[in-house]
């Protein structure tokens, strides 16, 4: 009973770092329909910014999270202006091919940079390492608390920014309707812009979390990572905000209990095959409604 | 106050505007009648920027504005309810309203606004929490009209108001668009429906693949043999 709350807290800390990365998978798919694989590349790229303000620009903590969620909102922004907005009109296969390629360009620009080898994340300050004993074997760790802090404290934001902004509004309305949302004045390239900020924020500072929880960074780290986000927002229902959470937290959990009780090298097995369960038995998701392909 | 000045749109190799003109003077209600794939929803899809026009102009208040963004039209106050209305279905109501009036930052201006369109629209006012995609046909058609109205329209498209919708409703639809112009404001009306759509219209425009073959006053040509054979049902 001990350990399975010990992996259950584990797994809410490893899930609410998926859940930040679903996030910005299901937003840009809600708003124009694409799996930006290039995502989990742009958290990898904030997992080094925050390195480097950490080590050589010696910031604190929460300045270099800051620096890394600023870089990636501005480099998410980018590529879609570069890559994916030339290409509106064009398939979604264009598209999802190009993002491909864009994830391939972020790794190995990074490797040229920085080189294959990975680096060990520079450690938190005392107050962020301390422990906190619940029983002799229930322990939370500060860097738990932290990430759990962060990422709550980010979703929160997000909703907020959704719901009740103008902004937010106008990203509900193009990914109901692009369209009708024209017609309303909504200038539709902004808010797609807007919403590769958010959600490239997002990834960034879950790059800076993961390289404080792992403790352990390299230029391909975005992709398995990157690929989990992906079941977990395809799992609560792609598109869906809430679901991307709840597709997180699960995926999060499942992995460690996976892991926690023995089974190590099978966890990543057994998210893939959540996937594919989850593509058998409701393509939608858990939040999804099964909706009949228009003709 | 609205012109269309020989506009071209393609599809690809498809002409779907073969170049027609139309005019609508300020304070008028001008229909635009015609089967179905006749253009009538390519013209105003284009007039609102959605399409791009091949040849041809569109002005609206005497500027060109055939190549500005759909965004600088609404500003202009070009304001279109699309055909199927098209309301955002996962927002609420009142939700849907507030994104008519997007471009409009007068908090207080856009309060009445919604007054007078809860007014107009009673039932909208009861169903505000409701999410839009719960509503019956009717009451979508008065919430697009709503969202529309929010906008403070000069010059009001409307793209088949009365499509799918029981007779009763298309009455009283059709009665709301003759006093939401009666209150100041320029109406450019797209219908099948052309026997509803000639009573409340002051002139009309055929349309046939794409071109304008009859225009007139809307009085005339209710009367005219050739509508009444082809679009009055003999």
């Amino acid at each position: 009973m001990e350990q399975l709350i010990q992996q259950l807290i584990n797994g809410l800390a490893l899930g609410s770092i998926y859940a930040l990365i679903a996030l910005g998978y299901t937003m840009i798919y809600g708003i124009i329909q694409l799996i930006n694989f290039a995502h989990g590349d742009i958290f990898m790229v904030g997992a080094f910014v925050g390195y480097a303000g950490m080590t050589t620009l010696r910031l604190n903590f929460f300045a270099s999270l800051a620096l890394a969620i600023i870089t990636c909102l501005l480099l998410g922004v980018l590529i879609e202006r570069v890559a994916y907005k030339p290409l509106r009109k064009q398939t979604r296969l264009a598209v999802l091919i190009t993002a491909i390629g864009m994830s391939f360009l972020l790794e190995y620009t990074m490797m040229y940079f920085v080189g294959p080898d990975p680096r060990a994340y520079p450690a938190l300050p005392d107050f962020m390492r301390a422990t906190i004993k619940i029983t002799d074997n229930i322990v939370i760790t500060g860097a738990q608390i932290l990430i759990l802090a962060v990422s709550i404290t980010l979703m929160i934001a997000l909703q907020l920014i959704v719901r009740y902004t103008r902004i937010g509004k106008a990203m509900r309305a193009v990914s109901q309707d692009p369209d009708a949302a024209r017609l309303q004045g909504i200038n539709v390239d902004t808010t797609i812009s807007f919403t590769f900020a958010i959600g490239s924020a997002l990834a960034g500072a879950a790059g800076v979390l993961v390289g404080v929880y792992y403790n352990s960074i390299n230029p391909l780290m975005g992709i398995l990572p990157g690929l989990k986000a992906f079941v977990a927002a395809v799992l609560g229902g792609i598109g869906i905000i809430p679901g991307a959470l709840l597709g997180g937290f699960l995926i999060g959990g499942v992995e460690t209990l996976v892991a926690g009780y023995g089974f190590s090298s099978w966890k990543d097995a057994v998210v893939f095959a959540i996937l594919i369960l989850i593509l058998i038995l409701k393509p939608s998701g858990l939040l999804g409604k099964n909706v009949k392909e228009k003709v | 106050m609205f012109e269309i000045h020989d506009l071209q749109v393609r599809y690809g190799a498809i002409e779907a505007l073969k170049g027609i003109s139309l005019e609508v003077n300020e304070g008028e209600i001008v229909t635009l009648i015609g089967a179905n794939g006749a253009g009538k929803t390519t013209t105003l899809r284009t007039s609102s920027g959605l399409e791009r026009a091949y040849r041809g102009k569109i002005v609206l208040n005497g500027a060109d504005i055939t190549r500005a963004p759909a965004q600088s039209r609404v500003k202009k106050g070009l304001v279109q309810v699309p055909e199927g209305r098209r309301v955002f279905p996962k927002m609420s109501v009142l939700e849907n309203l507030q994104l008519g009036a997007y471009l409009h930052h007068d908090k207080a201006k856009n309060t009445k606004t919604l007054e007078q369109v809860f007014q107009r629209f009673p039932r909208l006012a009861d169903r505000r929490r409701q999410l839009a995609g719960t509503l019956s046909g009717g009451e979508q058609q008065m919430l697009a009209m709503g969202r529309a109205l929010m906008n403070q329209p000069k010059v009001l498209l409307l793209d088949e108001p009365s499509m799918g919708l029981a007779p009763l409703l298309v009455k009283e639809i059709f009665s709301i668009i003759r006093a939401i112009n009666e209150a100041g404001t320029t109406v450019l009306l797209v219908e099948q429906n052309a026997h509803m759509a000639l009573q409340i219209a002051h002139r009309a425009y055929v349309i046939e693949t794409g071109t304008i073959v009859l225009s007139g006053k809307a009085s005339e040509l209710a009367d005219s043999d050739e509508v009444k054979q082809a679009y009055l049902g003999g």
